[in-house]
């Protein structure tokens, strides 16, 4: 039998490397990517949570999770095409009007 | 044999998403990722969350990564020289710093709860897409009402963001931002 550890060991590693890639990376596609790394890491970690406390609780959220997830992807790419056709660029450190 | 199943699947989804993140080509990163959310719904299957499963290689491998990789053959984008940003070194080793952390307390803390009702038996008894959707449609009907709506609005935010702005004048510079 595997230990509950063992599932939260790699969400936590996972999740990590999902924020590594947020940071790391300058094209703003991967970044999303990244988030969905994330979002992942912690889908692993509610549903281990709800299979050894023999609840169905972590499984629902899950569930809302990966709807959130495909409208996260969908205003995410399409926030991206815009600044694509107006700027020409999709990475985020030429992306800064907002800048203080 | 359970374990050398998640030594399989937990090994490919690491490798997996450290390809995402640290991979050149933007397409190569999606196919990283398509290969990690493949491997994570097989977890889910060990996890009994048969349905789950099902759900994530449906919705996420089927059609979020497709979504992105439209984009990206919309946008047609070079490989660029330069992928990550300039001070990345400090970001990382932090970063492994804070896991290192994470994992300790993780490893320090107790995994304790009150058990619920929906042993893997009772589950098994019924099927793991009939529990979930009593339990969906009884005390999670409200989320399940809200999610649908959130749904709809991203769906037409996505449309109103991503629709070709309309031609008015020919003085007007190509770039101006006429999305409301």
């Amino acid at each position: 039998m595997i230990p509950l550890s063992a599932y939260v060991a790699l969400s936590a590693i996972l999740f990590m490397t999902g924020l590594i890639g947020v940071l790391i990376r300058r094209n703003f596609i991967i970044v999303l990517m990244s988030v969905e790394i994330m979002l992942n890491a912690a889908n692993i970690n509610l549903v281990a949570f709800s299979h050894y406390l023999n609840s169905m609780a972590g499984q629902m959220s899950a569930l809302f999770i990966i709807a959130v997830a495909a409208a996260e992807a969908a205003i995410g790419l399409a926030i991206i095409i815009v600044i694509f056709r107006g700027k020409m660029a999709t990475n985020v450190d030429q992306i800064n009007i907002l800048k203080w | 044999m359970m374990w050398l199943l998640f030594i399989y699947f937990a090994t490919v989804s690491l490798v997996a998403g450290v390809l995402t993140v640290s991979l050149r080509n933007a397409v190569h990163c999606a196919m990283a990722l398509l290969t990690l959310l493949l491997h994570m719904a097989g977890l889910f299957v060990m996890l009994n969350a048969e349905f789950l499963a099902m759900v994530q290689i449906i919705v996420y491998a089927g059609a979020i990564l497709i979504l992105y990789l439209f984009v990206l053959m919309l946008m047609n984008l070079k490989t660029e020289e330069q992928h990550l940003h300039k001070k990345h070194s400090y970001v990382l080793f932090a970063s492994i710093g804070l896991l290192a952390e994470l994992l300790i307390l993780l490893m320090l803390s107790p995994y304790g709860g009150t058990l619920g009702t929906a042993t893997p038996e009772v589950i098994l008894n019924t099927g793991p897409s009939h529990a979930v959707g009593i339990t969906m449609f009884s005390d999670y009907l409200l989320l399940f009402e809200i999610v649908g709506i959130f749904l709809l609005g991203a769906v037409i935010g996505a449309i109103v963001l991503a629709k070709t702005p309309p031609k008015t004048d020919n003085q007007e510079p190509a770039n101006t931002p006429t999305v409301s």
